[in-house]
């Protein structure tokens, strides 16, 4: 990579990591696990989700060492059933939704718009111990046989003809649920009530923005996923029989039901990940985002659409045709504020003085991923397109573009780009862009290929295929090697570096967010005196008046 | 570098053997294939252009070459731009798929129509003439073909990747799809939607014939009972003659020629008689009682399989004249007065 770079660390001679912080605050793993801080809390999520990250990377790895060959030869049917079906609920409910909004949102937004904590300090524990708690349900599940019903829950399969531990995961994920209710309904009050003084709506930087689209998401989608699953509960407990036809229910209601939390979901997974590009886009290029109104209106919009396009989960389940050409209509209009996000930090980069940290490395591979991601999404949903395509490998390949392409790319780039800030420490930066570039290149060659066995008709959840599917499976199976190397690499240098990376100092990105001018890592109070917002988000004249009137001071 | 002459044939035998597209085989498959161009077409003109954006700014605006950024504010006009051409484009696709979807799913009048029943994990074929298949399924060229489906326990879903058709197949709802196959041979059908343990196994074939070789196939392999014929047995077995006997005195509606008619209902509403109002008042008689009749028809849920109540629907479709189902009960009758004959008799 080239020699210009934005990094400003202190002199390694000199530096010190500052003396008190809200790290070595209080000392003994008490002073963690009742902690109300919500830095601590940030840590507790980010230690809790990185493991199940794990555990569903390994359960993806099996799937793809499988599917090495069309014979169902490594594993047997119902434990490849229990693969893909941990591996969804594990990735989505444990990794996915809290990954951005609990951990990095968690820690920042309190900081980004200058006060000392969420509004409920209690209530942000206390879903974290939910989380941990719905965690365990689910590693019971997983530990005690497994579970085979596929991350949807699907009636009547779920309810009538499983036998494996529906109710202990059913139940896990109802708890989880309630956690990311908790930390959405604490962003909300939080953004709402507690701004520095100054801190208007429109000087909020957008990551403020896009975790309060992706809450109010939560708060008002998750308790119809904890009904639907309470529901399948019940009918498979006492058999109520409101999904069982035989008992004059309705099996379609399950998908209506599921599907009006599920599809939300997306975007409850991959807003906060826009938030973080926006940051990272306008640090990396010198620049204020371009068309801040617009970002900030585009997350509110798609929050507003993603309610009312569940159905076209549904469009060859025999819904109306009526009704089908509704949901597709809506379906298109909540793409043109995707496409309207993507505009807008392309041109964040115009006129921009670039630098190519890793962050900004994370940030591009989002770009292109997200908009390929978003492309294949048109395709199914334009009705007549989503016959042949869905439940296949294309649809597979499309939302792992953008929840593995987008959203973990988008996390990734975040945890980098405010690792200095969490730890005080910087990460090292050569094997870092280096981890960046293996996991783009794994990425594309593990799921490219499976858009082409999508529209060749392999469907989704298949143990064993058809002869003819094999190069293009073994092309994935090789990507996704790749892939995991790439993935595996920052959990390594990142936990090195927390004893032996550089010393970061307060701005090393020279960033103009409130949380780079305070001490990293912050103290627990957050700032010595609270601030008072006097300009606009991504201001860079303020940040370099700042700096030039400012006496050096590190350690 | 030397490869092994065995493992360089293995290599190209595997490559070629290898499919990258589907084929083209029913008239469907083409409008299809061209939507899909189209789209192929948007995403990578989108893509080019976000990959052109960036890439060039990345280069032409990194810090060596611009040191200082010049800071703006947005653009109104590039803003409406890129809402106004994505949304134009996408409103594109809508309408496109729209045309398809409905081609898709509204059969043309002349169909034949086939009945498939999916269970864990087969589908059952089930053809007028009596012809029934496991996991196969025999069609004609030149002819659409309708299939009306039904699962026996838990979603699943029908496809067949080369005629680009796919619907979900709904425990206890009828739920279609039609195709017109063009090139004799065979081709994959998948279930689509999983469906527990053997889910990838719940596969099959269509195979596709020439009229002349569809007409041989039907003659060879018919068990000799069309589905109506079934369908006038489980009539008879079941006692639905002893009310539904036609008579102007019975308890039960006249039933010949009530296929496709309005039928008015107690509650006051006018229904359509189709294949799934039959069905579903066969299961649950007290929710569709024709006006100026008593409830008193017992439900026959969990009494009769999927393939029974095929059976019986064909049946009453087919039924024209109370001839044969008045002879039936005399029949029957007449049985019971002389118990001598006891086939198909249960003694009490």
């Amino acid at each position: 990579m080239s020699a210009a770079t934005i990094v400003n660390l202190p002199d390694q001679k000199t530096a010190v990591i500052p003396k008190k912080n809200y790290i070595n605050a209080e000392d003994g793993i008490l002073s963690w696990l009742f902690t109300a801080d919500h830095k601590r809390i940030a840590i507790l999520y980010l230690i809790s989700i990185t493991f199940f990250f794990l555990v569903g990377g390994t359960f993806a790895g099996l799937i793809r060492l499988e599917l090495l060959t069309p014979q169902p030869d490594l594993v047997a049917s119902d434990t490849y059933n229990k693969l893909f079906t941990m591996h969804g609920i594990v990735m989505i409910f444990l990794f996915l939704v809290p990954s951005i909004p609990a951990t990095l949102g968690n820690f920042l937004i309190p900081i980004m718009i200058g006060t000392r904590d969420l509004a409920f300090p209690k209530i942000n524990l206390l879903s974290w111990y939910l989380y941990m708690f719905g965690a365990i349900f689910l590693s019971a599940a997983i530990v005690l046989g497994g579970v085979d019903t596929g991350w949807t829950f699907t009636t009547p399969l779920s309810t009538h003809y499983l036998n494996t531990h529906v109710v202990t995961a059913g139940l896990g994920v109802f708890i989880v649920g309630f956690s990311s209710i908790f930390t959405g309904l604490n962003f909300i009050v939080t953004i709402h009530r507690m701004r520095a003084p100054g801190m208007t709506w429109f000087r909020l930087p957008l990551f403020v923005w896009s975790n309060y689209a992706a809450s109010v998401l939560m708060v008002l989608g998750t308790p119809v996923l904890a009904i639907t699953l309470v529901l399948v509960v019940l009918e498979r407990t006492i058999g109520i029989g409101v999904f069982d036809p035989t008992k004059g229910g309705d099996p379609l209601l399950f998908q209506h039901l599921f599907w009006f939390y599920s599809h939300p979901a997306v975007y409850i997974m991959i807003l906060p990940g826009f938030g973080v590009i926006s940051e990272v886009m306008s640090t990396f290029s010198r620049k204020r985002v371009f068309g801040y109104s617009a970002v900030a209106f585009s997350s509110v919009a798609i929050a507003l659409f993603g309610f009312f396009v569940w159905a076209h989960h549904m469009f060859i389940m025999g819904v109306s045709n009526y009704s089908a050409l509704v949901f597709s209509l809506l379906t298109m209009l909540v793409a043109v504020p995707s496409a309207i996000k993507v505009f807008n930090w392309s041109f964040t980069m115009q006129k921009g003085s670039i630098t190519f940290e890793t962050p900004m490395l994370y940030a591009l591979a989002f770009i292109g991923l997200f908009t390929i991601g978003g492309l294949t999404g048109v395709f199914l949903g334009s009705l007549g397109m989503d016959i042949h395509l869905t439940e296949t490998y294309f649809i597979v390949a499309h939302f792992h573009y953008v929840m593995v392409g987008g959203m973990l790319m988008a996390f990734l780039a975040g945890l980098h780009f405010w690792w200095p800030k969490l730890t005080g420490r910087m990460y090292p930066e050569s094997i870092s862009q280096l981890s960046a570039v293996t996991s783009f290149i794994g990425f594309n060659l593990t799921f490219m290929p499976q858009f082409m066995l999508g529209y060749l008709g392999m469907p989704r959840r298949y143990h064993s295929y058809p002869p003819e599917f094999q190069v293009l499976n073994v092309l994935s199976t090789a990507g996704a090697t790749v892939l995991g190397f790439g993935f595996l690499m920052p959990v390594l240098y990142l936990l090195w570096s927390l004893k032996y990376g550089k010393i970061a100092g307060n701005n090393p990105w020279q960033a103009t967010g409130l949380e780079w001018q305070i001490q990293s890592p912050p103290l627990t109070e957050n700032f010595i005196e609270m601030p008072v917002m006097d300009h606009e988000a991504y201001d860079y004249e303020w940040l370099a008046h700042k700096t030039e009137q400012e006496v050096t001071t590190v350690g | 570098m030397h490869i092994s002459p065995v493992l360089w044939q293995f290599l190209v035998k595997w490559l070629n053997a290898s499919a990258l597209f589907p084929r083209e085989a029913s008239t469907i498959a083409p409008y299809t294939d061209a939507l899909y161009f189209f789209l192929l077409l948007i995403t990578i003109v989108g893509l080019t252009l976000v990959g052109a954006l960036v890439f060039g700014f990345a280069i032409r605006y990194r810090k060596e070459r611009s040191p200082i950024a010049t800071q703006v504010e947005g653009s109104t006009l590039l803003e409406a731009t890129w809402t106004i051409i994505p949304l134009a484009l996408f409103l594109i696709c809508f309408v496109w798929g729209a045309l398809l979807y409905f081609r898709i799913f509204n059969p043309p009048a002349n169909a034949m129509n086939i009945y498939v029943v999916g269970k864990q994990w087969m589908w059952k074929a089930e053809h007028q003439g009596g012809q029934h298949e496991i996991n196969s399924l025999h069609v004609p060229t030149g002819q659409p073909i309708q299939l009306t489906m039904i699962s026996q326990d838990v979603f699943h879903s029908f496809s067949i990747p080369d005629f680009r058709v796919k619907r979900e197949v709904i425990p206890g709802r009828y739920s279609t799809v039609w195709f017109e196959a063009t090139t004799p041979g065979t081709y994959h059908i998948f279930c689509t939607q999983y469906c527990g343990t053997k889910h990838s196994g719940m596969i099959g074939e269509v195979t596709v014939l020439t009229p002349d070789d569809y007409k041989k196939w039907t003659e060879e392999s018919t068990s000799g009972m069309s589905l109506a014929q079934n369908g006038e047995r489980l009539f008879a077995s079941m006692g639905c003659n002893s009310c539904h006997s036609g008579s102007a005195t019975s308890r039960g509606p006249n039933l010949a020629n009530v296929y496709g008619s309005k039928l008015k209902l107690a509650n006051g509403s006018e229904v359509l008689v189709n294949e799934a109002f039959l069905r579903d008042t066969i299961l649950n008689p007290s929710q569709h009682v024709p006006v100026g009749y008593a409830p008193i028809m017992p439900t026959y849920q969990g009494q009769i399989s999927e393939e029974g109540l095929i059976d019986l629907v064909e049946f009453i479709k087919s039924l024209k004249t109370n001839y044969r189902v008045q002879q039936t009960l005399t029949t029957s009758e007449s049985n019971q007065v002389t118990p001598q004959d006891t086939t198909g008799v249960v003694k009490p």
